[in-house]
Parts: structure tokens; C-alpha cells; sequence
């Protein structure tokens, strides 16, 4: 018997739903397996995942038909905590499933729970100290550990347990490139050295595709999965990273998953893009800026977070404001929002101090849409929230309704803001903040937890703003859609400004900023590269 | 060739570890501020309770903790010099005054005819605002040897060392603990969003408004905890006979009833003696047991228990020997303890008390070091 796990003609139905969320589903997943579970929100990826170790339907609610077995115990008798020796559960958010309050402590906990002796518990949790390099941070509290660190010590604490399966929910969703790769090494490492079997679900394919065994498609809507090696799975599958829907626009056989193997079959579509005659530099007319930030410092506490930083940004731009968690980035959006008064230097919206600015005179001038979209929506229905923001911005009654009915047509009005998919609270979140037409939109970390298409309908919605008139601002760790969307990248380390250009410009040269499609077809000379599968397309169009 | 045995390594074993730096285990500390809070509470001399509190910042400032806790303790002087002024501005407007050096008068309140007895303002005297300092003090130092222990030892690492019947109860508090930092954090983030959707944030209806997104994080959150906790194993149970669940309950709902009847009998002087401190005692035997017996239940093992070994011994005696010392000069009587107030004098020093005191400054040296405080 080497299958770790089986799923034998499983349906899981919630209670209350008219269909079931997954339906027959047969699987069988062996030992030392990196499984990748794909599929668009709400699709049932975390329900299939959260079956695994029992907590549907033991702690969900709802109905589950057929069998579930994990190393030989079947879920329906075991509860999750009786499966918690042969099951670790990385959840989304590490930061919520903390239980202590310092590393050692987390890494100690489930052994504990599990009665494992001291001695015992004290080896392993050196050992998974040094595994996932979290020594130096042993002693410290798990809120002062940064976004990278919270997760691998996430992983470690359900690792000490010695576990055979590894469930992860969107382990780099939330991180910066580097601390993401950070992660997945650590993931490959179990995998290779410890045979442990590893089931994680990602939107951001691009990061993990590569690494996977196997890949579970996850279509949605009670469908049947599609199961198989990566290649496979993604000739047809209509969630793709940009490498793989770069090697269906060139019919490349067979199907690359990662820059490296995409490269080698790229040389001819390399040649034929160098034809194209150089890209039409866009006219400098220097537009009057319509956020202009001079020498801005600020700092919490003794801790610099801005030193001196000077940015001009214009109507029509796109900014993307990238680098590593703690940067920066979040405290100059506070700062151009008016929440934060630098310390030294000016902010200028519009001309105006944001500080000085509140209620409609704010909300007309500059939009923010917070990390937590759901922070800005404090009622009960969509429909309230919509007229609250028809009354916040002084517009006749139904316009934010309309707004949104627009940008997405599907949102039930009567539905709990709280209930909709993480992409269309943020399409409500935006809506509430767009109906007040500002000048200035800034984004703080939108797509996290986006699929691909959610992702394009939201970029095409940015590139419609910037054209008519809106200066946008994202703070974000993703390379692709910075590659989609933004007209010009500003990177920023430790509180400066280390880069700031067109896109193409800044993103290319850089090992972890450039997008893949770029990285698959950049030359010697390293100039003018399309950045998207779209801008490609589009080339080839062209020169026919 | 079925499972490795691991072994302890030698260079592990406790062998001399009196020096080694460690952190004592918390309820030493806490036995250690106890005995100086009760040496407090025997006394109104203010030398007396300087020096206690002289004790207490020397033991504080020498094996400090590197845990954020550490810094309680300058909250609990302050806490303690606001208590005394309290104490004494209450003194000169509500309470009777004592002796007869008048200060100054401040202007009385007559009060109706029910309330006699109950004076507002008039005379207040230097004796009664003495008196008032000396028992302001009193309370202040017992505030500031809590404050000591904190420091010494945070109340999340006493609660780790409760016996395992009760670890659920320690649990719940060291998530509250844990939870509250979030919820302010929380708060803040949709107070901020208010004020991005240019709404007012302060008033009545800007804190009710706030109220109901925080509360439904709250509630998201614990429920991924909750999850969280299930999968990693929280809550399992060894499996147990019926007859021992059934032992277990009958032994702690005896202790409780014995207990009852034994604190009724010792307040209520008419009942036989029989019924009073031994019924306390065996209630308490039983109830013991029948921790140990529930105890029993849990698989749950400990990391990293924190040693009962020779420096908490002492650390002990010496909160022993300080509280003793106090409650025995009382009880004897001894002139000093109590400061004369009314005449005023300046109070006797009684050499035994001071030398009872200065033992509990004996911890600062024979505890190990806490280890560096680095991160």
C-alpha cells in the first residue's frame, strides 16, 4: 500500500447548497509526492484540501459520501485531531493559527497536544530549527517575525509532529518573490530528503509549477477533476502561468513549465521578435504631476521607514511600487493618503496636503483600497454598502450600483460582503472608492488570492482608469501583473527609491522582478522585450 | 530493529546547574514577591517599606527577564505613586481628621440630616494626611511587589506550569492574551478605512460603526484558530475506563461539597470545631487527587518544563524567612512596626525587622543569571 492518501467516490455537500461542492471524486495520492491542487476561486481547492485531514465535514458542517483514508485511517472515524500525527495543515493565514506567542513554543505545540516526550520534543525542535533556518529567531515573538518567517515557522510547527502529509493552503500568496522562493525551497527540501508527501494549493502558478509532480485541476462547479502530470493538465487547463500560455502562442511541443525549459525552445521566436522595429518611445510631454512627494521621511519610532524619498507621478500613469515586505511601500501609501504626517519633506496631492483633507474634499482627491479589502466595507449587504457610498461621496442615490453593476455584473446586491470571493470584494471595495471619481487610486496588495482571470479583468479595469484620467499607484509583490499593467515601476529598499522607470526598463534586468515571458525572451543585448503573452501576440501580429 | 533509542545526552543532564544561566521557574518569583508583599502588609513604617521596595527593584534590576514583560515594573511604581496620592487627597476631603496640627481648612459641605457621620472638607490636619502617606505606602509597595514578579516572570509563563487538569484554563488566557494585541490592531485598521471613505471616526456613532467589523474579525479569526488547534492535535484524550471517569468525578465533586461545608463551619461559630479546618483539609486532599486523577487524561506532555531545583529552594526560604520574620515582630508586638502618628514621631527602626527584609535581597545572588537578552 504506498497511496498516503485516497479519496474513494467522495461528494461533499454543504449544508444548505443546492449542489455539491466536489462530486465522485476518485484519488489517489502516493508517498513523497509534490501535488499541486489549481483552479479558480471558489472552486472547491480548499475543500478538497480540507477534506484531507478531516476538518470537512468534522468541523465544516455538511455532508461527505464515499471514503477518505490518509495512511490507512478514514476520516469519517478519525477526527482531525486524531489524524494530526500523519496530517500537518498549513493554513493561508499563518498569523491566525498561531496558538502561542514565541517560535520555540509554536514548534513545540502540536507535539505537545500529541504527547510526545520531552527529550524527544526538544531534538526535533532543534532539528526543525536548523531545517528551516528559523534558529536565529527562536526566542522571538511570532508577531515581530516578518511575512516569510511567519510562514516557514507555520510549516515547522506542523512538521515536528513528523507528519507524512504536508497540506498547505497559498503558502506564497502573500509573500514577497524572494521570501516565496524562500518557502518553496523549503518545501522541495521535504520532499527530496524526507519523503514527505505535499499537497499545496497556489494561484500564483509561476512560482510553483516547476516543482510539482502532478497537478490536480480543480474546474468547479461539481465537474470532474482532471488529474496528471503538469504538461498535461495545462494543455487545457484555463488557469495558466504566462510561461505556459507563451508556449501554446508558439504551439511549443512539449508544453514548457519553466523559464529553463521554455528558453531552449524559444530561439526561433526570439529571432523572429528581433525584427520588430524598436518600441515607440512614448511622448515625454511632462504632464503636471498630480502626486508629488519631495525628500519624505518617516519613521516608527526609532525605525526609519521612508528616508528621503522623491516621486512625481502624473494623470494616465500606472505605477507599480514594488519591493521586499518592509520596504516602505505601505507606509508611503499612508503617508500620500494623508493617514501618516512624514516627518520631513512634502506630499502634494492635486497641490493639496493630504493631512489637512477629510471627508468628500479627501475622497475626491485620493482613493485607497487596503490590503484587508474588507476593512472598508462595514455593512451587512452589498446594497448598503452601495448607498453608504453614494451618501460618503455626495452622488445621486444608485450611482455606486451602477458602478458596480458594471465592473461586475454578477454581485448580488443582497449578499454579505463578508460572503463574496476575495476578487469581488475587491471589485466592491473598489467600486465604493472609484465612485467618488479621486484623481489619485492607490491599490495596497490587490491580487493576492486572485486567480488569472480575476487578475486580467482587474488590470484591464486599472489600464481603462489610467486612460481616462486616473493616476494609480500599486504597491505589489506581483511581477506579472506589474508586467500587465503598470506603465512605469518604482522599487523601493529600505525606505529609498533604488530604481524608478519604465516598466520594461526597470523589470528586465532584474533577476527577481522580471516577468517570465520576458526572462524566456531576453537576448544578449537585452533590449526590447515584450513583457506579457498579449504583447507578444500582438508583435506577431504585426510582423505577420 | 523497530524504533532508535534516544537517550538524553550527558552534556544535557542537569550537573551543576545552579550557574548555568537560566530563567528560574515562575512560581519561585512569585512565592519570592509574595513573601515581600505580606512583610508589607504587617507595617506602616515608611523606612521599613522603602526598604522592601529597595529590596525589590535591586532583585528586579539584577535577573530581569528579556521578555517584553520585563518593563512592567516601572508601570507599577508609577501605578503605586498614583494609589498613594489617592489615598491621601481622599483622606483630606471625605475622612475624620486625627490629632490636632491643622494645616489648613478647606471649606465644609454641610450635609443633610441622614448622612451625619459623613463629613465633606473643613480642617485637615498634618497627623491625618501622615497617616494617610504611611497607608498609601503600605498599598503601594504591595502593588509594587506584583509588579516585581511580573517582571521576574510573566503571568503566561506561571500559567504554562499550572497542573495539567487545569491547562485548559491557562490555554484560554494565554490566547486572550494573545488575541488582544490583534484586536487593537484590528480596530485600528478600520478606524483607518473610515476615515479613507471620508467618514468621521470619533463620536458615538463612529465607535458603534467600528464596533461590528471588529467583532466579525474577531469571530472569523477564532474560528480559524479553533480549526487550526483541531488539526494540530489540541484536545486529545487517552482512552479511559468508565470506572476511572467515574473516580475522577466523584473525587473532585466530594472535595467541593467538603470544602463548603468546612469554610461554613469556620465562619459560623456555633458549629462543632469537627467540622471546620479538618473537613477544609480533607476537601482539599480530595480535590488534589482528583486533579491528578483528571490530569491523567490528557496525553499531553511538556517542553522545556521549567526545573524546581536548589535556587528555587532558596529563593523560597528566603520569601519564608522575610514573611515570618514580619508576622512574627507583629503579633509579638514589637514598636516600630506600626509609626506612631498621632503625636508624631519619628518612627523606631527595629533592627530584626530590617535584617528579616534584607534576606529577600539574598535572590539577586544565589539565582542563576537570566540568559543574554540578545534578540
Amino acid at each position: 500500500m504506498t497511496h498516503v492518501i485516497e479519496f474513494d467516490s467522495v461528494t461533499i455537500t454543504y449544508s444548505g447548497a443546492e449542489r455539491p461542492t466536489l462530486a465522485q471524486v476518485d484519488l489517489a495520492i502516493e508517498e513523497g509526492e509534490l501535488v499541486l491542487v489549481i483552479g479558480e476561486t471558489g472552486s472547491g481547492k480548499s475543500t478538497l484540501l480540507r477534506a484531507i485531514n478531516g476538518l470537512v465535514p468534522h468541523f465544516t458542517g455538511g455532508t461527505l459520501a464515499g471514503t477518505v483514508r490518509v495512511a490507512g485511517r478514514n476520516t469519517a472515524t478519525h477526527h482531525p485531531r486524531d489524524l494530526a500525527d500523519v496530517v500537518g495543515v498549513v493554513p493561508q493565514d499563518p498569523l491566525s493559527s498561531f496558538v502561542t506567542d514565541t517560535v520555540e513554543e509554536e514548534l513545540a505545540y502540536g507535539m505537545e497536544c500529541l504527547g510526545v516526550p520531552a527529550s524527544t520534543m526538544r531534538r526535533r525542535v532543534e532539528e526543525t530549527l536548523d531545517l528551516l533556518g528559523l534558529a536565529d529567531v527562536r526566542d522571538r515573538a511570532l508577531l515581530s517575525l516578518s511575512g516569510g518567517q511567519r510562514q516557514r515557522v507555520a510549516i515547522g510547527a506542523v512538521l515536528t509532529a513528523h507528519p507524512r502529509v504536508l497540506v498547505l493552503d497559498e503558502p506564497t500568496s502573500a509573500l514577497d518573490p524572494g521570501a516565496a522562493e524562500e518557502v518553496l525551497a523549503v518545501l522541495q527540501r521535504l520532499v527530496h530528503d524526507l519523503g514527505v508527501t505535499v499537497v499545496l494549493a497556489e494561484h500564483r502558478l509561476e512560482r510553483v509549477l516547476e516543482y510539482a509532480d502532478r497537478v490536480i485541476h480543480v474546474p468547479g462547479g461539481a465537474r470532474p477533476l482532471v488529474v496528471g502530470a503538469p504538461a498535461d493538465v495545462m494543455e487545457t487547463s484555463p488557469v495558466a502561468p504566462p510561461v505556459v500560455r507563451l508556449g501554446r502562442l508558439a504551439a511549443w511541443s512539449p508544453l514548457p513549465l519553466s523559464v529553463r525549459d521554455a528558453r531552449r525552445q524559444a530561439r526561433q521566436l526570439r529571432e523572429r521578435l528581433h525584427q520588430l522595429p524598436a518600441r515607440a518611445v512614448a511622448p515625454t510631454a511632462e504632464p503636471a504631476p498630480v502626486v508629488s512627494v519631495e525628500r519624505t521621511r518617516a519613521s516608527y519610532g526609532a525605525v526609519p521607514a521612508l528616508r528621503g524619498v522623491t516621486l512625481d507621478i502624473a494623470k494616465g500613469e500606472i505605477v507599480a511600487l514594488m519591493g521586499r515586505n518592509g520596504a516602505g511601500k505601505s507606509t508611503l501609501l499612508s503617508t500620500l493618503v494623508g493617514l501618516r504626517r512624514p516627518d520631513a519633506g512634502t506630499v502634494r496631492i492635486d497641490g493639496v496636503d493630504p493631512v489637512t483633507l477629510t471627508g468628500p474634499r479627501l475622497i475626491g482627491r485620493i482613493g485607497l483600497v487596503p490590503q484587508h479589502s474588507t476593512d472598508l466595507l462595514q455593512r451587512d449587504t452589498v446594497a448598503a454598502e452601495c448607498a453608504d457610498a453614494d451618501r460618503d461621496a455626495g452622488v445621486a442615490a444608485g450611482t455606486t450600483a451602477a458602478l458596480l453593476a458594471r465592473l461586475a455584473p454578477e454581485i448580488p446586491a443582497d449578499a454579505h460582503p463578508r460572503d463574496l470571493s476575495e476578487g469581488q470584494r475587491l471589485v466592491l471595495a473598489l467600486a465604493v472608492v472609484l465612485v467618488a471619481t479621486p484623481a489619485v487610486l492607490l491599490l495596497d496588495e490587490p491580487t493576492r488570492g486572485l486567480d488569472y482571470p480575476t487578475k486580467e479583468r482587474l488590470s484591464g479595469l486599472l489600464r481603462d482608469l489610467a486612460a481616462s484620467g486616473h493616476a494609480i499607484v500599486v504597491a505589489t509583490h506581483d511581477v506579472e501583473l506589474a508586467a500587465e499593467t503598470a506603465t512605469r515601476v518604482v522599487v523601493l529598499a529600505d525606505g529609498e527609491v533604488v530604481a524608478d522607470g519604465p516598466t520594461a526598463e526597470v523589470v528586465v534586468g532584474s533577476p527577481l522582478f522580471a516577468p517570465q515571458v520576458a526572462k524566456v525572451l531576453v537576448g544578449a543585448d537585452g533590449a526590447d522585450v515584450p513583457l506579457t503573452v498579449t504583447e507578444v501576440r500582438e508583435a506577431l501580429a504585426v510582423i505577420g | 530493529m523497530t524504533a532508535v533509542d534516544v537517550r538524553t545526552p550527558v552534556a544535557a543532564q542537569p550537573r551543576r546547574t545552579s550557574r548555568l544561566p537560566r530563567l528560574l521557574h515562575p512560581g519561585a518569583w512569585w512565592l519570592w514577591a509574595a513573601g515581600l508583599a505580606l512583610a508589607a502588609s504587617r507595617t506602616t513604617n515608611p523606612l521599613l517599606l522603602l526598604l522592601i521596595v529597595a529590596v525589590a527593584a535591586y532583585v528586579v534590576a539584577a535577573r530581569r527577564s528579556p521578555s517584553p514583560w520585563a518593563r512592567s515594573f516601572g508601570v507599577f511604581v508609577k501605578l503605586g505613586l498614583v494609589v498613594i496620592a489617592i489615598r491621601v487627597v481622599f483622606q483630606a476631603i471625605v475622612a475624620a481628621p486625627i490629632g490636632t496640627t491643622v494645616l489648613f481648612t478647606l471649606p465644609a459641605l454641610t450635609l443633610p440630616e441622614i448622612m451625619a457621620g459623613v463629613r465633606l472638607g473643613g480642617a485637615v490636619t498634618l497627623e491625618s494626611m501622615v497617616a494617610a502617606l504611611y497607608d498609601g505606602m503600605r498599598l503601594a509597595t504591595i502593588l509594587i511587589c506584583v509588579g516585581a514578579a511580573n517582571s521576574l516572570a510573566s503571568p503566561a509563563r506561571l500559567l504554562k506550569a499550572v497542573p495539567a487538569a487545569l491547562y485548559e484554563f491557562g490555554l484560554s488566557v494565554v490566547i486572550a492574551v494573545t488575541f488582544a494585541p490583534q484586536l487593537v490592531a484590528d480596530l485600528d485598521r478600520v478606524r483607518t478605512a473610515r476615515r479613507l471613505r471620508g467618514r468621521t471616526v470619533g463620536g458615538v456613532r463612529g465607535t458603534a460603526a467600528v464596533a461590528l467589523p471588529v467583532l466579525e474579525g474577531a469571530l472569523e479569526r477564532s474560528v480559524t484558530l479553533a480549526a487550526a488547534m483541531d488539526s494540530r492535535g489540541y484536545g486529545r484524550q487517552a482512552q479511559r475506563s468508565p470506572h476511572a471517569r467515574r473516580l475522577t468525578a466523584a473525587a473532585l465533586l466530594g472535595a467541593l461539597v467538603l470544602v463548603v461545608i468546612g469554610a461554613y463551619a469556620l465562619l459560623d461559630a456555633s458549629a462543632p470545631a469537627v467540622m471546620g479546618l479538618p473537613m477544609l483539609a480533607l476537601g482539599f486532599t480530595l480535590g488534589i487527587a482528583g486533579f491528578a486523577l483528571a490530569g491523567r487524561r490528557s496525553v499531553r506532555t511538556r517542553y522545556r518544563p521549567d526545573p524546581w531545583s536548589w535556587p528555587e529552594w532558596g529563593v523560597t526560604a528566603c520569601a519564608v524567612a522575610t514573611a515570618a520574620t514580619l508576622l512574627t515582630l507583629s503579633i509579638t508586638g514589637v514598636p516600630g512596626l506600626i509609626a506612631p502618628v498621632d503625636p508624631l514621631a519619628w518612627p523606631a527602626v527595629p533592627p530584626l525587622a530590617v535584617l528579616g527584609i534584607l534576606v529577600s535581597v539574598l535572590p539577586a545572588y544565589i539565582t542563576p543569571p537570566p540568559p543574554g537578552r540578545a534578540s
